[in-house]
């Protein structure tokens, strides 16, 4: 049963004002939850921020239950979202507290944090279900997330707080990046770093109060962390992560509400979060930075180099030993199969760095060029090794070997400083033995 | 509120459960990985999820198995997120269990024509209602949920038997059991499996989330009682035991006090163990933020008694008759605590109150002679070995006095003049 374009093009165009209250809403909290979050991942306190949302449910209960006992409604957005910020602020001191004063460690602290506040909220709940008056039957949407409840002042709210939540982390966005790298930093630089602190972990507590109603408190810390994490693929600037993270929140939030607007039983939080989870495993994947393809990418084309600068010096080495240089001598060279020199030859011919005539194979003059300067570096860093760092001759070879590929013109030119020499080294020993 | 034989198998019920999650949860504790159990117990639901949609039945052994192999599968995932993709382990944590979660709850979603399982199940459990899914075995009948935590509770104590040294030695030294021959990664997966196939079980009973308080909280506040390896498991055993029992209790009589009928046995589970642990945190004899603090004061007292005696001795040798100075000003301790030390010096007959002022004792004159001794020796020493001005030299050999021992007094030299000039008193000996 799809959906028909009609039906989809009125969401995408946003139509419906139901459907438009809560995308809105989503799509700000995921800027405000991706800006807040980008610290929040530096600072490296992702999971206290799971204990901080897990905490609120308790302070969403005491709330409701105090606004009722005074007779007033119990359902306030205001009022409970008072209750639930109290509360998580009071479970991020206790996490900070038991870390202080015991020998326990940030896991536990949190866990304890977590499941006993979290304990405690839904025995409360259990109890403001059974309160004469008012209506707690919604309360428990607050867990998983219930975004169809959101209305426009919702939606307004969220907006709101994004947009200050942008400003404060446009105002102090160098304070808070040295509070995450280098706090020694910022506190010689006279900035109060516990200040500091404490606006972080206030921001990512109103961010995460925001986040209960459409997304649920057991999944909020996904808002926050999950297209944090997803733009440290894309870029290393602290700028540009924010900007990044912001975008994949605001999107996440946006197809999120798109697909759980569609197709029928989606709840909306979950899905979000399934979103921002794809951004984040096809970041994880594609990212230019760190992502497993660009990384493989950059250790095959390395692999193919070192490879290459091998079989050169192969073929130098043979040569100046003997005429003919045919492929069972270079095969003795080092450790390789019959097939990877097959292949390697073949390469070069193509780069034409070597001919082939009959069963012998020959440098051309630049492929001659490129193994002269590949055998120097080799030879270079074995006779400085001899010389300065006294390893004997036979043992050099290995060394040598791996930091041939690496040496840079300027360290070349030190060399020969050093080394007074500007001819080829003779290898200080046996050539043709060396695995 | 009577207490009623159903009563009784809730509590049985819950302390085999809660038992069973204090196991694998010390290890968990010890080597840092409690949010590992926490990642676990939330990804038991789309495990669940999944086995209902394959099986489309709620048959124990396909949710046991999906279930593990959903959590062996978190684990790896953190662990390649955490190694390939470079990001820390809690944000790892976060972002698997998170989206994996999410899964479990669009499939269930998805799956709600099919199967009865309910969110309310995942959060609360269903410890009240395990009761009456009774299993016949001979002649007795036995609720399911008894027997399988029951099972889970003498396989986890089993295999922690079997593998103590290993678990031992891989949590504390993960260098020193792979030159033994224990991979740790191995141990890594099976507590993983241990987690998971305890989450299974204890889920219907606790749910999802109260699962990660009976895995940690029990087992840290072991940690905080004891520091012994083997008592750890003991102490959070008997932990869990007094957190299933007093949450049932408190569960179905303390909220008839305030005109309610009742409230959820696995969240006052969860409550009571926290208590437990809040009271641990307080009152533990050696760590506990109580005796800490007791021991802060003591070594407090001892200090100020010490600069008390010094001070009087250094009036005398001055012969400054008219005792004008304010010990509060000279001390820069507060009038309580000095007079809480002077009595205890005038008890142990030290000083006593002549002349409207407190004078030494032969004794307390011989007290304070050696800790004015080790003063000056040390102002002597620090002077010699690291030149500094002689403001400093007296502030760090302030310090250093109330902790030089005998030995240690021996050792510094028998200088008989300090650097200040003064003489150094002569030690009893001589």
């Amino acid at each position: 049963m799809l959906p028909s374009v009609e039906q989809i093009w009125g969401v995408f165009i946003l139509e419906d004002y139901n459907t438009r209250v809560v995308i809105l809403g989503v799509m700000a909290l995921g800027v405000a939850a991706g800006l807040v979050g980008t610290f929040l991942l530096l600072r490296k306190r992702a999971l206290t921020a799971d204990a901080l949302s897990h905490a609120t449910l308790p302070g969403i209960t005491v709330a409701f239950m105090v606004m009722v006992a005074f007779g007033m409604q119990g359902k306030s957005m205001l009022g409970l979202m008072t209750g639930a910020f109290v509360f998580g602020c009071i479970g991020v001191l206790l996490i900070l507290g038991i870390r202080r004063t015991t020998k326990l460690k940030d896991d536990a602290a949190i866990g304890i944090v977590l499941s006993v506040l979290f304990g405690l909220g839904l025995c409360l709940l259990r109890l403001a279900t059974e309160m004469p008056s008012g209506n707690a039957a919604g309360l428990n949407g607050f867990i998983f997330g219930k975004a169809a409840s959101m209305v426009a002042s919702d939606t307004k709210v969220i907006a709101s707080v994004a947009l200050c939540t942008g400003f404060i982390v446009a105002t102090l966005r160098k304070e808070f990046t040295a509070l995450c790298f280098d706090e020694n930093f910022g506190a010689v630089q006279g900035w109060p770093i516990l200040r500091l602190d404490i606006v972080l972990m206030s921001l990512v507590a109103i961010v995460t109060v925001i986040a209960l109603q459409s997304v649920g408190l057991v999944l909020a810390v996904a808002m926050l962390i999950v297209p944090a994490a997803s733009a440290r693929y894309w870029c290393t600037k602290i700028g540009s992560l924010l900007v990044v993270s912001a975008i994949i929140g605001c999107l996440g939030g946006w197809l999120g509400g798109v697909v759980s607007a569609l197709v029928p039983r989606m709840p909306t939080g979950p899905v979000i979060v399934l979103v921002c989870g794809g951004w984040f495993i096809i970041s994880f994947i594609f990212g230019p930075v760190n992502g497993i393809v660009a990384r493989q990418w950059r250790i095959w084309r390395l692999n193919r180099r070192v490879a290459m600068q091998h079989i050169l010096r192969a073929m130098y080495e043979v040569s100046s030993q003997r005429e003919a240089c045919d492929f069972e001598s270079i095969l003795k060279c080092r450790s390789w199969s019959r097939a990877k020199v097959k292949k390697l030859l073949s390469r070069l011919r193509k780069e034409k760095y070597a001919t082939k005539t009959k069963d012998h194979w020959a440098l051309t003059t630049s492929g001659a060029r490129e193994a002269v300067r590949v055998v120097r570096n080799h030879r270079l860093w074995e006779v400085y090794l001899i010389n300065y760092a006294d390893i004997a001759p036979n043992h050099v070879d290995r060394d040598a070997d791996m930091i041939e590929h690496v040496l840079g013109s300027s360290m070349v030119q030190k060399l020969e400083a050093l080394l007074g020499s500007d001819k080829i080294p003779s290898s200080p020993h046996p050539l043709g033995v060396s695995s | 509120m009577s207490w009623s034989p159903i009563d009784t198998w809730i509590c049985i019920i819950a302390i085999l459960c809660a038992a069973a999650c204090a196991l694998p949860g010390c290890i968990l504790v010890l080597r840092r990985m409690s949010l590992m159990g926490d990642a676990i117990s939330h990804t038991v639901l789309p495990g669940i999820a999944i086995a209902f949609l394959v099986t489309g039945s709620r048959e124990p052994t396909a949710m046991l198995i999906g279930a593990v192999i959903i959590g062996l599968l978190t684990a790896f995932l953190v662990q390649a997120i955490e190694t390939i993709g470079r990001i820390e382990t809690g944000a790892a944590i976060g972002i698997v269990f998170t989206v994996l979660f999410a899964i479990g709850l669009v499939l269930m979603r998805q799956a709600v024509d099919h199967v009865d399982i309910d969110p309310d199940c995942v959060l609360y459990g269903a410890v009240e209602f395990a009761y009456f899914d009774q299993v016949t075995i001979g002649s007795l009948s036995i609720p399911r949920a008894a027997i399988v935590n029951g099972v889970a509770l003498l396989t986890n104590a089993a295999i922690i038997l079997i593998f103590y040294k290993e678990f031992k030695i891989t949590s504390f030294d993960p260098a020193l059991a792979r030159t033994q021959g224990i991979l740790p990664n191995k141990m890594h997966y099976l507590l993983m499996t241990m987690t998971a196939a305890t989450a299974v079980a204890a889920f219907e009973t606790v749910g999802s989330i109260l699962v990660i308080a009976m895995l940690i909280v029990p087992a840290a506040t072991a940690y905080l009682l004891t520091d012994k390896y083997g008592a750890m498991f003991v102490l959070a055993i008997f932990i869990a035991i007094i957190a299933a029992i007093g949450g049932h209790i408190s569960a179905v009589i303390i909220p008839p006090i305030f005109g309610f009928s009742g409230t959820s046995t696995a969240g006052a589970m969860a409550v009571v163990v926290g208590f437990l642990f809040l009271l641990a945190w307080l009152f533990s004899p050696k760590q506990g933020i109580a005796a800490t603090a007791i021991r802060r004061i003591r070594v407090q007292q001892d200090i100020i008694r010490e600069n008390i005696l010094g001070l009087l001795w250094r009036l005398e040798d001055r012969r400054q008759e008219k005792n004008s100075v304010s010990f509060e000003n000279v001390l820069r301790s507060s009038r309580r605590s000095i007079n809480v030390a002077l009595r205890q010096l005038q008890k142990l007959g030290c000083v006593y109150y002549d002349n409207a002022r407190w004078q030494l004792t032969e004794s307390g004159r011989e007290q304070a002679s050696l800790i004015i001794r080790s003063h000056r020796l040390w102002e002597t020493y620090l002077d010699k070995h690291f030149p500094q001005d002689t403001h400093q030299l007296h502030q760090s050999a302030e310090r250093l006095e109330h902790i030089t021992t005998p030995q240690m007094q021996s050792r510094l030299g028998d200088a008989e003049i300090d650097p200040h000039g003064s003489e150094v008193p002569p030690s009893i000996d001589s």
